[in-house]
Formats: C-alpha cells, sequence, structure tokens
C-alpha cells in the first residue's frame, strides 16, 4: 500500500536531480500562447540544439500574472528561480544566454524571483511574494499551477498529489469524508455558494443503484477564465477531487463538461485521465481497494445557460441544453435520473487540499459564513490583469487597488461588475466591502464564479446594463417566457436609451420587467438577468436621467448622445482634424479656429485622435 | 399517502401529499391559468403563466410543477401575481400577430381568454417582432409560428410517439422556435399529419388545415367518436354546423396514442358530391347503373339459389 509513497519518493528525487540541471520554463496556458509563447518556446529550442546547451525544457500553465505574459522562468542551480515577464523571440534568446548560459540575471525583464535554500538572494529583483500583486494573495488551490508540469503525473504526485485519495480510500468511511468537506465551510465556487459537503450528504444519502459525479467546467461567464486556467495548469486537482467526491457519495462515473472552445484544457484533461489510469489512481480498483472510478469527457458548444446544472445534464444526455424543473435536484435524480453531484472546477480542485491538510486549517481562512480562498479572474482597466486566488473576507479595495495595482493610466475608478452577467455593480463607496457570498449579495452583485471586471470613469453605467442584457438575451435558452421574451424588451429599451430616444417612463418599465423576470423566470440565468441593470439603476440612476431628460451620456461613450465641438480657444487652426474628417465636417482658414458642422459629422471620432491640442471635446 | 394541510386564498384545504399547488387549487375551484401544463402528457415549467405566492418563499413559482406542503399559505392571484401574469401576457402579446378578428381558433385560444381576463390589450412594449413565414405547404396542418408561445405540447405530444419525433425546439432566447429537422416545411419532413400536435396547441400556431373557413367554436356543435377505421380506436371529434358534418377533428391525444389521417378523412367519403349510390358497369363504353347482383356477375347464380330455396 505505500507504492503511492515509494513512486512520490521516487518522483521527488528525479525532481532533485533535475534542480541540478538549468531549466527553462515556459508559460504554456491559454493565456500565454496567445501573447505568443509558442514562438518564444520554438526560438529558445531552436536556440539550445544549435548550440548543443545542457539546458532542460518544460512548459507550465498560467502563474496568474497575465498582464506580464508571455512568460518564461530560468531555474539555475545555485540560483534563486527567476521569473521574466514581456519576453519576445529576441530578448528570451538574451535571457538564454546571459542567464540560462552566463548565470547573469537580465534586470530589466525579471519580474521576481523565487529565493530558494542555498541560493544567494539577487539585489535587485524583487521576491516574488513581495510584490503587490502577491502579496496578499494566497495559493492554495492554484497553488502548482504554473509551477508544475500539467501533463506530468509524476509532478502532481511529487508535491503530494493524490495523497488525499489514497488518504481516504485506505483510512476514511464515506461519511467521514463528507463531515471533513463540511467542517471546512467550503462553499461551492460555481457562483451559488452552497455548501459542498451538505450537497455531497445529500447524493450519498439518495437511493441509487448507479450514481454520477459531474464537474462543471462549462465558465460561461464574459472574461472569466478562472476554471481554465486551473485545468490547464492543474488538471489532477479536479480529478483527484472527482475521485474523493466519487467515492464519498458511491458513483464509479463521472463526466467532466467542459466547453469546447478550451481545447487545450480539454487536451490536459485527457491526458490527465489517460495518466491516471495507468498509474492505478483512477479507472479500475483504484490503489488495489477495489474502488472504480472512471472519467469521461463531455465537450459541450459554449452556451452560458448549459452553466446552469440540470442544462448541463440535458446536454451530457445529447439533449438540447435547457434547463429542467428543479425540485427534484441532482442530487436525487441528475445524470440519467441517477443521485449525482455536480460541482464546479475550483471546489474540486480546492478538496485534495482540505483532506490533505485538514477542514480547519481550510476554515482558518476567510469569514464566519464563507471559508477558504477564491480565485478571481482580474479583468478591465485595471493595471495588472490576472488570476488572484485571496482569503475570502479581503476587501474589493484590496483587491482592485493593491493586487491588480490600480486603474490603468491614473484615470479614475467607477465600478467594478462582479459575478459577470448575473452580478452587478459595486461603486465606490462600497469599495470596503469584503468579498464573500453573503455581503455581495446583500449590495446587489454576486460572488459568481470569480469575474472582476473594473471600469473606470470613461465607462457609461447604462452602455454597461445594455452589454450584459444583450449577452443574457442571446444566451437565453428560449424555455420560459419572462427570460425569452423580457430580457429582449429589456435590451430594446436599452438600447432606445443609448440612441437617446429614451422615454421618461422606461425607467419605471425596467424595473416593473426586472422585478417580474426576477421572480417567475424557470432557472437561475433568467432570475439574475435583470441584476446589472437594477444595480446600475441603484447606483448610478442619474446617468439613467441624463440620457433619458437630458439627453446626455456623462461618460461620453453613447454615441448618439454625443458632439464634437472644437474649443476656438485652443484650436491654432493645424488642420491636422480636417485632413481625416471622413465626411469633411471641418472647415477653417490656416491658422484660425476651426469649425465642426454638426449636421455633417458622423461622430467617428478621427479629429479628436488627431488633434495634439485637445482642442476637440466629445460630450 | 397521507395528505398535508394548507391554506389557498385563505380557505385551509386538505389535500394528498404530492400533488402540485395547480392540483390542489382545482379542488377548491381556485382559477390558475395554464399554457404548457397538461396532465396527461409534459409539466416543463415553462410559460410561467400559473405562477402563485407562496407567503416566504423568495420567488413566485409555478404552481404546476411546485407539490404543495405542509402548513403552505398560497395565493393565486394576489396583486404580485396578478401584476407577473399581466407582464407575461404583455410580452406574449407583444410578439404575436394580434388578428384574432380572423383566427381560427378565436373563441377557443388560451391567451385570448387570459388576456381578457387580466385586461392585457397589448402596447406594453413596441420592438421586433417574428416574422416568419406561415407553413402552408400541406394539405392538413396550418403552421404559423408567429402566434406560437413555445409552450412545448407539440413536441411533447408528437415525442410521445416513439418513431415520430418530427418536430422540436431550435434556435435560443428570443429566436427560439419549433423546427423540423432541417428547419423544413412538415410535407418535407417525417411528418405523418396525424395531427395530435393540433389537437394540443393553446393558441392558433397549429390549425387543421381542413377546417379552415368553415366557422369558429360558437359556430360549431362537437360529437367526439371513437374511430373504427383499425383497433387503435382514437378519439376524434365529429364537428356539425347547422346541423352539417363539416369536419373531423383529432380529439385528445393521450400518450402513446396515435392519431391518424384516415380517421379524420373518412368524412370526405360521407359529402362527397360524386359520391356513386349505385353501382355502375360499362356497356358499350358507357357506364350505366346496374344493380349490385350484376355488376358483382352474381345475377344467374342468385337467381339459381332462389330456385332451389322454393
Ligand atoms: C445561467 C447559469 C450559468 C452557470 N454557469 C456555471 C458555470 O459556468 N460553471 C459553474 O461551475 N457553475 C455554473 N452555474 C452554477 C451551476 O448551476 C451550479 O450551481 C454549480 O455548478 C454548482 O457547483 P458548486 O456548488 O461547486 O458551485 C451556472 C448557473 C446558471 C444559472
Ligand atoms: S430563465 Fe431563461 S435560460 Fe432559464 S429556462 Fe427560462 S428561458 Fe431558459
Ligand atoms: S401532425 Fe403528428 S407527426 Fe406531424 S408534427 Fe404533428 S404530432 Fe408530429
Ligand atoms: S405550436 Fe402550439 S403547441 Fe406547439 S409550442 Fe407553439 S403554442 Fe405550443
Ligand atoms: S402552466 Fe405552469 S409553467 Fe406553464
Amino acid at each position: 500500500m505505500n507504492s503511492l509513497a515509494e513512486k512520490r519518493k521516487t518522483y521527488q528525487d528525479q525532481l532533485a536531480a533535475k534542480a541540478k540541471k538549468t531549466v527553462i520554463v515556459v508559460g504554456l496556458g491559454t493565456c500565454g500562447i496567445a501573447a505568443g509563447g509558442e514562438k518564444i518556446w520554438s526560438a529558445i529550442k531552436g536556440e539550445i540544439n544549435n548550440k548543443k546547451l545542457d539546458i532542460e525544457m518544460v512548459y507550465s500553465g498560467c502563474v496568474g500574472m497575465c498582464y506580464k505574459e508571455p512568460i518564461i522562468e530560468v531555474h539555475k542551480p545555485g540560483m534563486p528561480r527567476v521569473i521574466y515577464g514581456d519576453v519576445n523571440p529576441e530578448n528570451a534568446l538574451q535571457i538564454l544566454q546571459d542567464h540560462a548560459v552566463n548565470g547573469k540575471v537580465v534586470n530589466d525583464l525579471a519580474v521576481a524571483q523565487d529565493p530558494k535554500e542555498g541560493a544567494a538572494k539577487l539585489p535587485d529583483v524583487p521576491v516574488l511574494n513581495e510584490l503587490p500583486f502577491y502579496k496578499k494573495q494566497v495559493k492554495t488551490a492554484i497553488a502548482k499551477c504554473g509551477v508544475i508540469n500539467p501533463d506530468s503525473i509524476e509532478e502532481y504526485i511529487a508535491f503530494g498529489g493524490y495523497e488525499a485519495l489514497e488518504k481516504v480510500l485506505t483510512g476514511m468511511s464515506q461519511v467521514e469524508v463528507i463531515d471533513e468537506v463540511k467542517k471546512s465551510g467550503l462553499r461551492g465556487r460555481g457562483g451559488g455558494g452552497f455548501s459542498t459537503g451538505l450537497k455531497w450528504e445529500f447524493a450519498n444519502k439518495a437511493q441509487g443503484d448507479k450514481k454520477y459525479v459531474v464537474c462543471n467546467a462549462d465558465e460561461g461567464d464574459p472574461g472569466a477564465f478562472m476554471d481554465r486556467s486551473v485545468l490547464e495548469g492543474d488538471p489532477h486537482a479536479v480529478l483527484e477531487g472527482m475521485a474523493i467526491c466519487g467515492y464519498s457519495i458511491g458513483a464509479d462515473e463521472g463526466y467532466i463538461y467542459c466547453r469546447a472552445e478550451y481545447p487545450l484544457a480539454i487536451k490536459r484533461l485527457e491526458t490527465a485521465i489517460a495518466r491516471g489510469e495507468e498509474a492505478g489512481l483512477l479507472g479500475k480498483n483504484i490503489l488495489g481497494t477495489g474502488f472504480n472510478f472512471k472519467l469521461k469527457i463531455k465537450a459541450g458548444a459554449g452556451a452560458f445557460v448549459c452553466g446552469e446544472e440540470t442544462a448541463l445534464i440535458n446536454s451530457i444526455e445529447g439533449k438540447r441544453g435547457m434547463p429542467r424543473v428543479r425540485p427534484p435536484f441532482p442530487a436525487q435524480s441528475g445524470l440519467w435520473a441517477k443521485p449525482t453531484n455536480n460541482n464546479n472546477v475550483e471546489t474540486y480542485a480546492n478538496i485534495p487540499n482540505i483532506i490533505r491538510q485538514g477542514s480547519s486549517w481550510f476554515a482558518s481562512m476567510g469569514t464566519e459564513k464563507s471559508k477558504g480562498s477564491k480565485v478571481f479572474a482580474l479583468t478591465g482597466k485595471v493595471n495588472r490583469t490576472g488570476l488572484a486566488e485571496v482569503p475570502v473576507g479581503i476587501t474589493i479595495r484590496e483587491i482592485i487597488f493593491e493586487i491588480a495595482g490600480g486603474i490603468q493610466d491614473n484615470k479614475k475608478f467607477k465600478a467594478v461588475q462582479i459575478g459577470g452577467p448575473s452580478g452587478g455593480c459595486i461603486p465606490e463607496e462600497h469599495l470596503d466591502t469584503p468579498v464573500d457570498y453573503d455581503s455581495l449579495i446583500a449590495l446587489g452583485a454576486m460572488m459568481g464564479s470569480g469575474g472582476l471586471v473594473v471600469m473606470d470613469e470613461t465607462t457609461c453605467m447604462v452602455d454597461v446594463a445594455r452589454f450584459f442584457l444583450n449577452f443574457t438575451k442571446n444566451e437565453s435558452c428560449g424555455k420560459c417566457t419572462p427570460c425569452r421574451e423580457g430580457t429582449k424588451r429589456m435590451l430594446e429599451i436599452l438600447e432606445t436609451i443609448c440612441a437617446g430616444k429614451g422615454k421618461p417612463e422606461d425607467i419605471t418599465t425596467l424595473e416593473r420587467l426586472s422585478t417580474v423576470i426576477k421572480s417567475t423566470a424557470l432557472c437561475g440565468l433568467g432570475q439574475t438577468a435583470p441584476n446589472p441593470v437594477l444595480a446600475t439603476l441603484k447606483y448610478f440612476r442619474s446617468e439613467y436621467e441624463d440620457h433619458i431628460f437630458n439627453k446626455k451620456c456623462p461618460a461620453g461613450v453613447c454615441n448618439a448622445l454625443l458632439e464634437y465641438k472644437i474649443d476656438a480657444e485652443k484650436c491654432k487652426g493645424c488642420g491636422s482634424c480636417k485632413k481625416v474628417c471622413p465626411v469633411e465636417a471641418i472647415s477653417g482658414e490656416k491658422k484660425q479656429p476651426h469649425e465642426i458642422d454638426t449636421s455633417k459629422c458622423i461622430k467617428c471620432g478621427s479629429c479628436i485622435e488627431k488633434c495634439k491640442l485637445d482642442a476637440i471635446i466629445r460630450g | 399517502m397521507s395528505n398535508v394541510n394548507l391554506t389557498i386564498n385563505g380557505q385551509k384545504v386538505s389535500v394528498p401529499a404530492g400533488i402540485t399547488i395547480q392540483e390542489a387549487a382545482e379542488q377548491i375551484g381556485a382559477f390558475i391559468p395554464t399554457f404548457c401544463f397538461d396532465k396527461d402528457l409534459t409539466a416543463p415549467g415553462a410559460c410561467r403563466i400559473c405562477v402563485v405566492e407562496v407567503a416566504g418563499m423568495r420567488n413566485l413559482p409555478a404552481s404546476c410543477v411546485t407539490a404543495v406542503a405542509e402548513g403552505m399559505v398560497v395565493q393565486t392571484e394576489s396583486p404580485v401575481v396578478v401584476e407577473a401574469r399581466k407582464m407575461i401576457l404583455e410580452l406574449l402579446v407583444a410578439n404575436h400577430p394580434l388578428d384574432c378578428m380572423t383566427c381560427e381558433k378565436g373563441g377557443n385560444c388560451r391567451l385570448q381568454d387570459y388576456a381578457y381576463r387580466y385586461g392585457v390589450t397589448g402596447g406594453a412594449f413596441v420592438g421586433e417582432k417574428h416574422e416568419y413565414l406561415p407553413d402552408s405547404t400541406n394539405p392538413y396542418v396550418y403552421r404559423d409560428l408567429n402566434k406560437c408561445i413555445l409552450c412545448g405540447k407539440c413536441v411533447a405530444t408528437c415525442n410521445a410517439v416513439s418513431e415520430r419525433g418530427v418536430i422540436n425546439f431550435a434556435f435560443r432566447g428570443f429566436n427560439t422556435r419549433i423546427a423540423t429537422f432541417m428547419d423544413a416545411d412538415l410535407k418535407d419532413s417525417e411528418c405523418v399529419y396525424c395531427n395530435r400536435c393540433v389537437a394540443v396547441c393553446p393558441v392558433g400556431a397549429l390549425v387543421d388545415k381542413n377546417m379552415m373557413g368553415k366557422g369558429r367554436i360558437w359556430d360549431l356543435e362537437q360529437k367526439q367518436v371513437t374511430c373504427t377505421f383499425c383497433e387503435s380506436g382514437c378519439n376524434f371529434n365529429v364537428n356539425y354546423r347547422d346541423g352539417k358534418v363539416v369536419g373531423v377533428t383529432a380529439a385528445n391525444a393521450a400518450a402513446g396514442r396515435p392519431l391518424c389521417l384516415k380517421g379524420r378523412l373518412g368524412i370526405n367519403f360521407m359529402q362527397n358530391p360524386d359520391c356513386i349510390e349505385k353501382p355502375l358497369l360499362k356497356k358499350d363504353g358507357e357506364f350505366v347503373a346496374v344493380t349490385w347482383e350484376e355488376a358483382l356477375g352474381i345475377a344467374p347464380i342468385l337467381e339459381k339459389l332462389k330456385v332451389i330455396n322454393k
């Protein structure tokens, strides 16, 4: 039975041996690949081959610093691990030559060093854990993302992987496992925040000759990529979590429902499942204990509603992805009408740590009712976009202004959308709210899956509401009347307001529609679809009123409400604007203030970009 | 099963556990509108017109799919319920042709009935409406999806016959519609024109083409008959206008029951003006009326039989 422990020892030794070699790691998550990581890989690889250098190359998933991609790391014996950002094929070769070969760190490109025993700290490179981006983070669920090679089960095992599964299978009863998960206080990371332990208990107690474990990897929120990063960076953690769940509820089969737009995640999952089966850690007779757990992947076509668990189950069954009425809940009657437990990717990824390190360790993080850590995807107008895992209960301000480094171009913060299209925006005055399930709901937002979209002063909140309603309207499955027809009408009203044709009664109509849709729609999609409108109405009502009554868009976004004018004081008559105007709306003599004929102007904005004196006003 | 006690509109009731709020309300005669619910067919909880208010619940549950529970306090037509139903009807009507004056279903349409009850006139929302071409290329079913409210009953009844499943939901959101494979007209689909779907459609989206222009519900008298063409014994309605049969329509298509064309088309024999009363025999290139004995060529035999009998 200590074969796993023996394996771990072997793999750790192998890793230690590797540490005696120079290794270059290239970040090849989707973010790294999108930024050009593969070109860098080839460039370095080519050079190593050409010069026959004794340097090993490996790849990893996303380390979270998407704002610095492409990222590479250099591990040189006797030196701290150094992370380089904004790498391109040319400077990659410089890093290779200077650092990997000659041991001289390229300070201009070094983002951070990760000190290690027996290696002198570098004087001019910040320490990873002291970076503002990292200082307030905790790394548990995504601790191994970007650190291990996701395709290597050996590395996962060397880092303690499958130890939790072994512990569960060889020494814990089903009830003990469920109790441990319950005590940890873990709540579902897929949005709703339901107690994971309780959910497992329901599925455990449900009668059935066959049960299923399902992993929701649909991740449909615009701006969310936490689950993708976990699947690409540490797929075994999810598989191990699912297997532990399978044991505790009495299921021998599991499905991972992953959107087809995540080809890399699917590939890594396939590899991980195959390696897991070969190693006897998945599949039949796991670790010789007689427990079987077979995993399958189902690629979804990427409809947002297929993230709703009953629609997801329909979709796995090959039916149209439309939600079912609940109850019965999946725990009673789920996949093929069998008791089914469905959790989110991140939820499962937390499980091995909870089992290994104990529920009290997990529960020591977070607030009274929301425990542990949560991964957020930081996007929008912040200086540092990326993936951050923080203890639940940290304030929104800390996330945006410390971890994400505040607003780009020194602009003013306006609002942050939390919870994607189902959530709401939170304005400046609530920035000190702790991020936990209940506080966010109280503000009209939602934890959601962890997408955090930051908006600055140049964002029009009516336009934001319109954006999200357009999303939900398109993603509505069409089954129930309020969502199918109601979101369409809400969108139409928002569009008329943005087009400057808003009517005084529009705000009331929006509020009435919101109330009815929220209270009558069949599934969570419809029930939360009005949230972006309600939240913007709550905190930015005057912007709606400006659009409707004063025919003005204060943020200068809604084209129909804008007028371009030239400030005669500032204009020196250089004529650059006149040259670019595609409809010849600008006239004026050389060196004399110019003028815009608003009846001709099509508001394309070309002139404003050309004017070096900021003499053109949009408003 | 044991009983549960609940209060509906202030009235205490005791009903069997496991039944729905809608069924419980029915027992005490409290009105709840329904579009998508059909006791024998389907309960998708889709249309949401049947929502009610239940004390302590965050949302308004759909009564057709929500089971009663001990101590429940239900309001079937409180102001919030009325507001929700009105809004749902306004939304349906905003995307409806509203040509009720010429619609075959006039007087027999739930949308019309409920709009009347809740005072919904349309016009609350002006925006995009569907502009589908009606499918009129087959002789039996007239399909106008502009009138469809997507209750899904037609899909359920068509799919209840295992080898059919001719229609299903297609597309998403506002563009969702009922479609055949590859969105073809019925005539190019596997449809067998059993008209089960027509029998369940609560609005004028599916109409029996043979009945078009022959009168509306208030013009007709209906008598249910059991078809004798085959051993299935389906139920049909024989429709009379001014005492004369004008058509046979499919009645309730109970689960698994095949309705078919034979039964409904039988009427054509009844009213065919060319219907012959006597057999015809070609004599010198012309058809002439003859007796059955002559037509069947058994006249000489009959003659002989008569002789023997004497
Ligand atoms: C419209 C809609 C979309 C959803 N999308 C997702 C998703 O992409 N991923 C996810 O894990 N949960 C999603 N959910 C939540 C799931 O229905 C379900 O609650 C969740 O997967 C449960 O897992 P958890 O308890 O681990 O959070 C969605 C819900 C709704 C209503
Ligand atoms: S709320 Fe929207 S997505 Fe959910 S069932 Fe109704 S139509 Fe479909
Ligand atoms: S007529 Fe019969 S076969 Fe044709 S679509 Fe309707 S139910 Fe299906
Ligand atoms: S055609 Fe009729 S029965 Fe079919 S979904 Fe539409 S309204 Fe319902
Ligand atoms: S009748 Fe209840 S939801 Fe349609």
